[in-house]
């Protein structure tokens, strides 16, 4: 920029946005530079003479800061290195600090020279849609070459590819008011509603409050804006009422009073602080909310709009009276609107030249008229139809209305085509902005229950206004929870123009001119669009991208919607509106996870016996939320199978002990019990005798099987049933619903009590042996006093009082003991030492389902709520003689078609083979099709006592198959094998173990 | 979401297990044409714009079973009660016109 005043510095004297004496030391794509307290990434590097921060998405142009917000489109960068690289960082939101190392995205080798930049001079080839069109054929080329190609040319930063080091924090908070943006309208409204005593949240994105107050040059008060600011922030910071979060962008609305917001606590720093999380998000509960959000200027489309050195007007003054950095030395200042005037009176007085004020009204106010005279610019009605310079804005085209085009030298484009209040959250409820013709802009429609709008996002386009606003909803939502509020002082502010004449584009630029900066949507790809058709705004949004990148078209989607309805000859409000879905702006998805990572993504349940199963060395699955033992290796075996074998082996010969404590427990007590448990289990429990137990099903209302486990009728109003690992919430929750919902005329009441009992089965020939040592002898367990199925109450170990139930699921003579939860871990020792000399093991889930495998019981992925009672052969458990749930759908013709597959027992007809759950049944000599699938293999295991894998399965009329060979076809795996069906149970058919 | 809980007071949306149609009336199985009924029972909802009543369990609270005012259109709840009084009420009406 030669001739333009290079040995100027960029950096302003004064201000109080910025502190001179502080320095910060940062990089950026490696050269390090100074910036000063208080200033942004951006801010900084404009200070430096910085003007190409970043490449573009699509055509790798040269892109500079076009805004000093969150809305900013271009200046997106890395922050940081290794596992805290974060792609895609506004640099106008990021706060400086120390050692910060920043580097630009999307380029190679550099972004002076970026190699893919011949996508620029390809541009007619990306043209809107250009996917559909450019790279169809052949179809077999776009996963190999298109799409590989097309990703690593477009696109924007890239992720750490190694896990994130920080933490990140989840908080809930209530509130009366919330009030979101500190601007005046929201520093006025905190103010009103905080001083009439409201619990009030006041949060804004920024690292300071005060909104356009610190980058405008205005007074309130008789004192400058800034100053009043700064006033209103120490007195909401000294109300207890009142809590202030600066860096928290509320970012969605959901329903009933509800908001998301993330506050970055350390995101400003270069690591987290010990015990400080990255960033946190907020949960908020407001009864009342006001959305103070300010505005988001809106770019003119004219040719090169895009170059570096092209800027928002209100962002060169933020830059210059807040961040005190002149963004160019000679400027030129195209707008449609009153604001024009304030930037020439900003550049003036920060000594910048300003070449031209070019209105793109045909006439322009007195007033603004007055103030150029004032401060010695020209006006010119007419546009800036292109920016021209190779890397950055070296002169603009202007072309008068009236009068000849002419060329401007200058470095700096200040545009306004306006603003549009930023109300995005009140749409995020469906709620649905109106055109206001006046003010050229959409506004708030119907708003969420409970909701304000103050301020710019309101429409009030003047500081007076804004004040006035503030003001007005800060008590209204104040009154409306319950607090009193005299009419509120509203301090008296400089009067200035907001006048305005809608103005979007220059049709005749002779270069691209840019709608959405981040995406690359240009004015001709709207234009094209319509061409070919696509004129609702779903269709133009769709087909060009408009609007869908990661700013989700805050600077773009109106002026993009503007020039369709200008091509279709439509108003605004005919062509379409524009809603925005949460989040406002990009929220990091470790802030989402929050702590919820790893062990800590859910709770884990530990069952009574897990500190004295990890001494034992045991090896642990886990079971819904349960952490089981799976099995307890010992010294010199080899393998998994060779530990769960022994233990298998041990309880079929001596005895073992398993904790089944994490089996649902529900206790039902109540005149009434035993008719809940008849209209619940599908056999009769009224029929069952107090002491003794029954296995049960209960089926949904569909008639599919629900659940299944054990009844025990322990007194005569009071039972207890289990319920499987998996759905012990679930049963519980069928059951409260039965209660209070399908028959609240039964006396009956259900609690569960799975977390206190700890309970442990003792099974194989010598349990009693074991447990007479236990029981204390008062009680008599003999098979006479104590048969299979029996259960009562007693007293172990010298009076603690158990309950003990004679079932089994292994086939052995067996029990179930449970005491009170606290004595689970001393029982199991105490049983495993009274059984050293009987042998005793220990046994976990695997040889638990080795066995129920071998005595052909179902479980799990036999109840996996597509089979029914009969498809299990439990028929003879369905009463015929009362109502349960779903016995009248379990009846339906689908359920009971004779040829839905049916359990049954297999076995490899080469024994050596091992099975595979999951196989699908073919008939021999049948091509492998969908067709001739006759069900397939559920649950397989290693039996020991047969020598040989063995495995349950649904296979199309299998009970009367018993001795066919058929195929198991295991495509997955690619296995096939020859298997037999066979009868159930695989071993001890007559039950004789356990009864012995 | 928030929904006062009878019991509890207002709570968070998490806190709570959603079932569904809080309108339709379990059958009994000795009903005329009874397959028609479950069949219905079981499958068939309305699908309503506007209040609607349904069934929320508060799993992470008291364990209550609430019936639930929602307006489908714009998830505002302007009631909730107990499952147990609404079904008693409710039983009442059907016991009296039923004899």
């Amino acid at each position: 920029m030669s001739g333009l005043g290079e040995t100027k510095p960029f950096r302003l004297p004064g201000g109080s946005g910025i502190d001179h004496t502080k320095r910060i030391d940062f990089t950026f794509d490696g050269v390090n530079y100074t910036g000063l307290a208080g200033d942004t990434l951006a801010s900084a590097l404009l200070a430096n003479g910085v003007r190409i921060v970043a490449r573009s998405f699509k055509y790798h142009r040269p892109r500079g800061v076009l805004t000093a917000g969150s809305e900013e489109p271009n200046a997106l960068v890395e922050l940081r290195t290794g596992a805290r690289r974060e792609p895609n960082t506004r640099a106008t939101t990021t706060e400086l600090h120390d050692g910060l190392c920043a580097s630009s995205q999307n380029r190679w080798p550099s972004l002076k020279f970026d190699i893919l930049a011949v996508n620029n001079l390809l541009a007619p080839v990306f043209v809107a849609g250009f996917y559909y069109k450019t790279f169809m054929w052949p179809a077999a080329f776009w996963e190999r070459l298109y799409e590989p190609l097309i990703r690593r040319a477009a696109g924007l930063g890239r992720g750490a590819d190694l896990a994130d080091p920080d933490s990140y924090e989840k908080a809930n908070v209530f509130c009366d008011v919330l009030v979101i943006g500190g601007g005046a309208a929201g520093l006025m409204a905190a103010l009103v509603a905080g001083r009439a005593g409201a619990r009030v949240i006041l949060a804004d994105e920024d690292f300071l409050f005060g909104g356009r107050l610190l980058a405008d040059h205005k007074s309130i008060g008789g004192e400058s804006a800034a100053q009043w600011a700064a006033q209103a922030v120490a007195e909401l910071d000294q109300l207890p009422n009142v809590t202030l979060l600066a860096r928290t962008t509320v970012f969605g609305v959901y329903d009933g009073g509800t908001y998301a917001a993330i506050e970055r606590v350390s995101d400003h720093l270069a690591s987290p602080p010990v015990h400080l999380p990255r960033q946190r998000l907020w949960r908020i509960a407001a009864k009342q909310s006001i959305v103070a959000a300010g505005g988001t200027e809106r770019p003119i489309v004219f040719g090169n709009n895009d170059r570096p050195g092209v800027m928002l007007a209100g962002a060169v003054r933020t830059y210059i009276n807040r961040y005190r950095v002149a963004p160019g030395k000679r400027a030129v200042v195209f707008a449609n609107n009153d604001d024009g005037a304030a930037t020439i009176i900003d550049l003036t007085r920060a000594d910048i030249d300003v070449a031209a004020l070019v209105d793109a009204r045909r006439t322009t106010p007195a007033e603004i008229r007055a103030i150029a005279a004032t401060c010695g610019v020209r006006i010119v009605n007419g546009v800036v139809r292109d920016a021209e310079g190779r890397h950055a804005v070296g002169r603009a085209q202007i072309v008068p209305y009236d009068g000849t085009p002419f060329t401007e030298q200058c470095d700096l484009i200040a545009m306004s085509a306006g603003w549009n209040p930023n109300i995005q959250l009140t749409t995020h409820l469906n709620g649905r902005p109106v055109w206001d013709e006046a003010r050229v802009a959409f506004l708030a429609g119907n708003r969420p229950p409970g909701m304000h709008v103050a301020g710019t996002a309101a429409g009030d386009f003047s500081l007076s206004a804004c004040l006035a606003s503030g003001a007005r909803t800060g008590a209204a939502a104040a009154i409306a929870t319950g607090f009193d509020v005299t009419a509120p002082e509203v301090p008296r502010a400089s009067e200035e123009a907001t006048q305005i004449t809608p103005f979007w584009q220059v049709e005749d630029a002779r270069h691209k001119a840019f709608v959405d900066f981040q995406n690359d949507v240009a004015r001709s790809d709207i234009v094209l669009a319509e061409r070919e058709g696509f004129r609702a705004v779903e269709h133009l949004k769709r087909y060009t991208t408009l609007g869908m990148a990661t700013d989700q078209g805050k600077t773009a989607n109106v002026s993009g919607l503007a020039i369709l309805a200008t091509l279709t000859g439509k108003s605004i409000p005919e062509t379409g509106i524009t809603t925005a879905r949460p989040p406002y702006t990009p929220v990091a998805l470790g802030a989402f996870a929050g702590h919820h990572r790893g062990k800590a993504f859910k709770p884990t349940r530990l069952p009574p016996s897990y500190a004295w199963a990890k001494e034992q060395g045991a090896e642990f699955v886990e079971a819904g939320l349960w952490l089981r033992p799976s099995y307890f290796p010992r010294d010199g075996e080899i393998d998994w199978l060779q530990s769960v074998s022994r233990e298998v082996e041990a309880v079929r010969n001596a005895v073992g002990i398993c904790d089944v404590s994490s089996l649902g427990k529900i206790d039902v007590q109540g005149p009434d019990a035993a008719e809940l448990l008849d209209r619940l289990y599908t056999s009769s429990m009224k029929a069952l005798k107090t002491g003794r137990v029954r296995y049960g099903c209960m089926l949904r209302e569909d008639g599919m099987v629900m659940d299944d486990g054990t009844v025990a009728r322990i007194g005569e109003h009071h039972y207890v049933v289990t319920t499987t690992t998996a759905n012990a919430a679930k049963v519980y929750q069928h059951m409260q619903l039965a209660v209070q919902w399908l028959w609240p005329e039964l006396d009956v009441n259900v609690v569960s009590a799975t977390e206190q009992w700890a309970q442990y089965a003792i099974a194989g020939p010598r349990s009693r042996a074991l447990l007479q040592r236990i029981v204390d002898p008062s009680h008599d367990i003999s098979d006479a006093a104590f048969p299979h199925m029996q259960a009562g109450a007693l007293t172990v170990c010298g009076g603690v009082k158990a309950r003990l139930y004679r079932l089994s699921f292994s086939g052995e003579h067996a029990y179930e003991i449970g005491v009170p939860a606290r004595y689970g871990d001393a029982f199991v020792r105490r049983l495993m030492q009274a059984g050293e000399d009987l042998g005793v093991v220990a046994y976990g889930t695997e040889a638990l389902g080795v066995m129920r495998i071998e005595k052909g019981h179902v479980s799990g992925p036999e109840l996996n709520g597509t089979t029914t009672m009969r498809d299990l052969g439990l028929d003879g458990m369905m009463s015929t003689k009362k109502d349960y749930i779903g016995r009248v759908l379990a009846d339906r013709p689908g359920l009971t078609d004779p040829l839905r597959p049916k359990l049954i027992g297999f076995r490899p007809s080469e024994r050596t083979k091992r099975l595979r759950a999951g196989a699908h049944f073919l008939p021999r000599g049948a091509a492998a099709t969908a067709a001739n699938d006759q069900g397939y293999m559920t649950s397989v295991a290693y039996s020991p006592s047969l020598g040989h894998w063995i495995g349950l399965g649904l296979l199309i009329d299998g009970p009367s198959r018993v001795g066919e060979v058929v195929r198991a076809h295991d495509p997955v795996r690619g296995d096939d094998t020859l298997v037999e069906v066979c009868a159930l149970p695989f071993i001890d058919p007559q039950g004789e173990r356990l009864r012995g | 979401m928030r929904i006062a809980c009878p019991c509890c007071g207002e709570r968070s949306l998490d806190e709570f297990v959603f079932l569904g149609d809080a309108s339709v009336m379990r059958p009994t199985a000795d009903c005329a044409d009874r397959e028609e009924a479950f069949h219905a029972y079981a499958y068939l909802r309305r699908n309503v714009a506007g209040p609607c009543d349904e069934l929320w369990f508060h799993a992470a609270g008291c364990h209550a079973w609430l019936v639930a005012t929602r307006d489908t259109r714009t998830h505002e709840i302007s009631a909730v009660r107990l499952a147990h009084e609404v079904a008693r009420e409710r039983d009442t009406t059907r016991g009296a016109s039923g004899s």
